[in-house]
């Protein structure tokens, strides 16, 4: 890695104003962005911490919803919804491993919104709403494209609330040597609608399926989803691990298991 | 430069380290704690996982700022008190949990949070936690053994006894 330096403020105000610097990067966790400054593929001249913000972190009950801090570990976030929310808590369990899931928090995982990322999924699905430091940001407009997100020069990410569903579930096909989803859906059922929201798959990053959203809504069974084609392969990720057209398969295959499990 | 101080198995330490710096650099390279291994340097293997506020981190993928006012273990800090291999590193020993040594460090700083966690796994959830540890030698299953072992479940002895 080049040197850069290093701050690590108290507070959301403190962050905001250390931003401000030309070239200063939020660093909140790491487990991505250490591996991509050692490659030199990011190079800030600034690195500024959120890991020691007190008001960033934890878990509480917000109305019928649930706050997170943005600078909440998936190892805190799998452990304090176990009984408020069980699907979220299983995708946070399964994100890398032990040592990935104490460090990386779900602030950095949305604001960086990798295409295979298994946060963007769960929060678009949970009717999520990204808290920044200036604003609240419906997950729907918050997740843009590829590591592409409404978020500003310098805005942080304070905290992501979502909606408890009736029932939801995490579907993940995982690729063991990265242990991101190949691809992975997110059901959620709620009163009046259901989510389904698709990671790993799409060239332009987490999306919602609407198809299966309307099929699900009118029939709550993992056999309603029989019924619909698979989403357009030309738009999903090709690689050494799987076309397109395997993507898209697997996006019906993950969202008729994520029903069935529920 | 960024002054840090932190606990390292049990006694404070300080020192000055560039934004740069990684833990695994701090332990190994100032605090010449090199029991702790980097495999890959790339949070791929778990070679130099070690505990930080209780919990199992990559040092190769902390950096040494962020261990600012942190309660550190390391691999040097889990022997008893007279200095003999505690519980879990005997089980290694014992049911031949490593060959080469090189992935053991890691290993049984992840073996040890797993049981904080989780005091009696099945062999299942041992694996699974394992994902983040990768050994070339061993194929696992004396690993395993050692990790049943040591969480005082039965195991079948190892074959070469
Ligand atoms: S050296 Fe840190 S994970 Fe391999
Ligand atoms: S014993 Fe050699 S890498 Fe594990």
């Amino acid at each position: 890695m080049y040197d850069f330096e290093f701050e690590r403020p108290r507070s959301i105000a403190d962050a905001v104003k250390a931003l401000k610097t030309e070239e200063a990067i939020a660093f909140s966790g790491g487990q991505t962005l250490m591996p991509t400054m050692k490659q030199r593929l990011a190079m800030p001249s600034k690195v500024v911490s959120l890991t020691a913000i007190e008001e960033m972190r934890g878990v509480r009950q917000d109305g019928s919803g649930i706050w997170i801090g943005g600078a909440t570990t998936h190892a805190t976030v799998a452990r304090e919804t176990k009984d408020s929310y069980p699907a979220l808590s299983s995708l946070a369990a399964r994100i890398g491993d032990p040592a990935v899931r104490a460090r990386g928090t779900i602030g950095g995982s949305v604001a960086n919104n990798d295409p295979s990322a298994c946060y963007p999924a769960g929060v678009l699905a949970s009717r999520g709403v990204i808290v920044t430091d200036r604003r609240e940001i419906p997950a729907d407009d918050f997740f843009e494209g590829m590591f592409m997100t409404a978020l500003e020069e310098g805005e942080i990410v304070t905290a992501v609330k979502v909606e408890v569903p009736e029932t939801a579930h995490y579907a993940k096909f995982i690729q063991p040597a990265s242990r991101f989803p190949l691809t992975a859906v997110f059901v959620a059922k709620y009163g009046d609608g259901v989510r389904v929201a698709v990671t790993g798959a799409s060239e332009s990053g987490v999306f919602r399926w609407t198809e299966a959203e309307d099929a699900l809504s009118g029939d709550w069974s993992a056999d309603a989803v029989d019924g619909l084609s698979a989403p357009d392969g030309s738009d999903m990720i090709s690689d050494l691990h799987g076309t397109g057209d395997y993507r898209a398969h697997l996006v019906k295959v993950m969202t008729k298991r994520a029903v069935a499990a529920c | 430069m960024n002054r840090i101080e932190l606990k390292v198995n049990g006694k404070t330490v300080s020192g000055e380290v560039e934004g740069r710096t990684l833990l695994v650099d701090f332990l190994r390279q100032t605090l010449r704690l090199t029991g702790t291994h980097v495999g890959c340097d790339t949070s791929q293997c778990g070679a130099c996982t070690i505990h930080m506020n209780g919990m199992p981190v990559k040092s190769c993928s902390v950096l040494a700022a962020e261990a600012d006012g942190a309660e550190v273990t390391t691999i040097e800090g889990m022997a008893n008190a007279d200095g003999s291999l505690n519980t879990m590193q005997q089980a290694f020993q014992d049911f031949h949990g490593l060959q080469c040594g090189f992935c053991t460090p890691g290993m049984v700083m992840a073996a040890t949070a797993l049981l904080r966690e989780n005091p009696k796994p099945s062999e299942g959830e041992i694996r699974h936690y394992l994902e983040g540890n990768i050994c070339r030698c061993t194929g696992y299953h004396n690993i395993v053994k050692a990790i049943q072992a040591a969480s005082g479940q039965d195991v079948t002895p190892v074959a070469a006894e």
